[in-house]
């Protein structure tokens, strides 16, 4: 039962986590032919919540043949909370020596958690970057039909080339964002 | 009760989101500094696990599911501008933020409300991606 409980409070090496993964791809299709992704749902949210005055055409649609999405997030809440309040990882977050070093010298306090304070805490500054970064990571995952998930995991795993071509925008953009933008950013906050 | 196969399959992607450290915007920064093999790790498995997976279920397809509907192999939407675009808008935003759709989910039920915070700002990039969608390159 403690060696359970110990697996369970991780952390898990990637060639645990990848599979793990990558299994609910078929496993979907089995339950019920669905297509493992999880954006779809920031559709989903606007067209249940669009006000009866506005008529953004796009949002009109039956969202109900998509309550299994939505299930699936609420789950994938579930997940969150199980995995991080109840099976806590006792144990700071390894990240590589160079990373370590890269952070201290955008002038980050030593990681522990899995996210920093210094982009996450509530300031004024913070939530501003946070709703900006976040209309970013909304209007590209819908614009490209899926993301990291949805493209990158069930869309190259079935080889469909426009999965390939949006993967390729997602990691130019991240590289640009991460290399550049990141430390302009870290400098400005501190 | 439909449903609820869905619900464990999304608290098993949740939980390896966390466990996995996927979640982190430390691992994310790492990965686009090439400073560590995890996070490409964890993309390589996970394709190459739902490829050999989908091969195993190849002789099902256009059989019934559990639910009834006929397996298929999933079909993104056709295009030819939006996937590479649409993938550089959100790259930057998820380099920036260092969190994708998923680990949004995973971190508000994990109680970080900055998680929350961007989860405001993409209803509010999907509501401009829907208002414009119309005039923006298939």
């Amino acid at each position: 039962m403690e060696q359970i409980v110990e697996l369970l409070q991780g952390p898990w090496p990637w060639y645990v986590s990848g599979p793990i993964i990558g299994t609910l791809v078929p496993l979907l299709i089995l339950i019920g032919n669905r297509s493992f992704g999880i954006s779809q749902n920031l559709e989903h949210i606007c067209a249940i919540t669009q006000p009866k005055f506005v008529h953004v055409h796009f949002f009109k649609y039956d969202w109900k043949a998509s309550i299994w999405s939505l299930v699936f997030a609420i789950g994938v809440l579930l997940g969150g909370f199980l995995s991080s309040v109840v099976f806590v990882n006792p144990e700071p977050i390894k990240i590589s020596l160079e990373a370590q070093q890269m952070y201290a010298s955008w002038g980050l306090s030593a990681a522990t958690e899995l996210n920093p304070n210094e982009v996450f805490a509530m300031s004024a500054q913070n939530i501003a970057l946070l709703l900006l970064g976040g209309v970013f990571i909304g209007f590209g995952t819908r614009y490209a039909g899926g993301c990291t998930s949805g493209h990158a995991i069930t869309g190259l795993s079935t080889l469909q080339p426009q999965s390939l071509y949006a993967v390729i925008g997602i990691f130019s953009g991240g590289l640009i964002a991460s290399q550049l933008f990141v430390p302009m950013i870290m400098g400005a906050l501190s | 009760m439909k449903y609820f196969p869905y619900l464990i399959m999304g608290l098993i992607f949740g939980f390896t989101l966390i466990k996995s450290e996927a979640v982190s915007w430390y691992r994310i920064q790492e990965m686009f500094h090439f400073q560590s093999f995890h996070m490409f790790g964890i993309l390589i498995s996970a394709v190459l696990t739902a490829f050999v997976g989908i091969q195993l279920i190849r002789p099902l397809l256009n059989k019934p599911s559990m639910e009834g509907e006929l397996m298929e192999i999933p079909q993104k939407r056709p295009g030819k501008y939006s996937h590479p675009l649409g993938g550089f808008v959100f790259g930057i935003g998820w380099g920036v933020i260092g969190l994708c759709p998923g680990p949004i989910f995973a971190l508000i039920g994990s109680g970080l409300f900055g998680a929350v915070v961007v989860f405001v700002g993409t209803l509010h990039g999907t509501w401009l991606y829907g208002w414009v969608q119309h005039r923006l390159p298939e």
